[in-house]
């Protein structure tokens, strides 16, 4: 991982990637918009078509407390890996919580069906390689949206490859490989229910879908990776003018 | 010319009196004030969202709710953007109307399923010219959810004017909303308002 480390490093050095962080939590950095929206279009398709129907049959069918298990499992195997990405930022704190949260989930909770730590209001903090580059000082590059994985940056696209090429459970786990997918499938179609009129109002129901969904995407993402929003002066200015007196 | 320098320096002294009266507020809003606030808006919200009425009643009064805490006005012209300034003021004001409506409703079913839980207010702080007051929303086997509300007192009372849903921006993305509503209208606000008004009848 040092490696790999030095490698992006010597990018940003000779200025093949953009290391600085956006200025603003609005900033829009978006040059392949006619791809990005036409990407959007074969992801509203598929939603349509299969996922929010999928999903809807998947939660009328299978019983809460099922639903709410198959979630935690698939929670519970990201979990080695969100350890991982908080060692490589030096979180180590966090580190240690979420290692505490997974022996907890493994054991007690019958290998993660059940979040016992929840129960005492213990949260993972979530990460992944996205953000782990993003500390090692990355740029964020442009805004992409994925196809069927919906909005992301290129940053954190790439996070996502090396999230799943670096996941101990590709390599260690006795589970075979099916059974993760698996539950991972049913944490995506519960949360597609869960979210639900988020998702339709931002998808159906907005004036440009694709607009709101990268405002949406970019603001909690840099939300998440703790950017400051800069024009909050300048928004506030807006709304109430100068100092008058 | 004395005269005129005298009167003119007359005008200024009662101009600057006023001005120094207009600017000491009756009583100098802080933190706690704002949280306040915040606290009687999510105990409203929680008792609708409790009643387990009809969805349409629930707008309605999550409506009410809005009117009452929110700068309105200011929410209203912000989202317009650039377009409020050539607007005429009979159209912000019926714009105003029904944007709060449109507002009442899509934050409102946001509310209702993905918070469904309590929100606790945390605690307040100021942050440059306003309040944030920080809330937190139990979520089912998840992380709670964080909801910053963000209170001024520049309209003539404490009001709500921002929030920030896990750092999502309504303001930002009302603004961007409207302006994508506006873009397909060709900029033509009346019939934004008419579109706006057939939406939120329902």
């Amino acid at each position: 991982m040092r490696g790999l480390k030095i490698v992006l490093m010597s990018f940003c050095l000779t200025g093949l990637v953009a290391c600085a962080q956006p200025g603003a939590i609005d900033e829009i950095n978006d040059p392949h918009e006619e791809q990005n929206r036409k990407t959007h279009e074969l992801n509203k398709a598929v939603d349509q078509a299969v996922l929010k129907p999928v999903a809807q049959a998947y939660s009328d069918v299978v019983p809460d407390p099922v639903e709410d298990a198959v979630s935690n499992f698939a929670n519970n195997l990201g979990m080695p890996s969100n350890v991982l990405n908080h060692l490589a930022q030096g979180e180590v704190g966090y580190a240690i919580e979420s290692t505490g949260i997974f022996l907890v989930n493994s054991t007690v909770g019958l290998g993660g069906l059940v979040d016992v730590a929840g129960w005492n209001g213990q949260y993972a903090h979530a990460t992944d390689f996205g953000e782990t580059l993003a500390k090692w000082g990355l740029g964020e590059g442009a805004y992409v949206e994925l196809p069927l994985l919906g909005p992301s940056t290129e940053r954190a696209a790439l996070g996502k490859v090396l999230d799943s090429v670096t996941n101990p459970l590709s390599g260690l786990t006795a589970e075979p490989e099916g059974i993760a997918t698996a539950a991972k499938i049913g944490e995506v179609l519960s949360d597609r229910v869960e979210y639900g009129d988020v998702i339709d109002q931002t998808l159906y129901q907005s004036a440009d879908s694709y607009s709101q969904a990268r405002l949406f995407y970019l603001q909690s993402r840099r939300n998440q990776l703790g950017y400051q929003f800069e024009g909050e002066d300048a928004l506030f200015e807006e709304l109430y003018g100068r100092e008058q007196f | 010319m004395g005269a005129n320098n005298f009167d003119r320096r007359g005008f200024l002294i009662t101009g600057c009196a006023v001005a120094a009266f207009a600017a000491t507020p009756i009583a100098a809003a802080t933190p706690r004030d704002a949280e306040k606030l915040i606290t009687r808006l999510t105990k409203d919200i929680n008792k609708s969202i409790e009643a387990r009425s009809s969805d349409a009643a629930l707008f309605v009064q999550f409506e009410k709710i809005f009117r009452k805490y929110a700068d309105v006005s200011t929410i209203s012209r912000y989202a317009l953007g650039a377009d409020a300034r050539s607007a005429t003021k009979k159209q912000l004001s019926e714009f105003g109307d029904v944007f709060i409506t449109y507002i009442a409703r899509k934050y409102g079913s946001y509310f209702k399923d993905f918070i469904g839980g309590e929100i606790t207010v945390l605690g307040s702080r100021t942050v440059k010219k306003y309040f944030e007051v920080k809330t937190s929303t139990k979520l089912r086997g998840q992380e709670p959810m964080e909801v910053l509300f963000h209170v001024s007192d520049r309209s003539g009372s404490l009001l709500l004017f921002n929030l920030y849903v896990e750092g999502v921006s309504m303001l930002l993305s009302e603004r961007n909303e409207i302006g994508s509503m506006l873009d397909k209208r060709r900029g033509d606000l009346d019939k934004l308002i008419a579109d706006m008004r057939a939406l939120t009848a329902g």
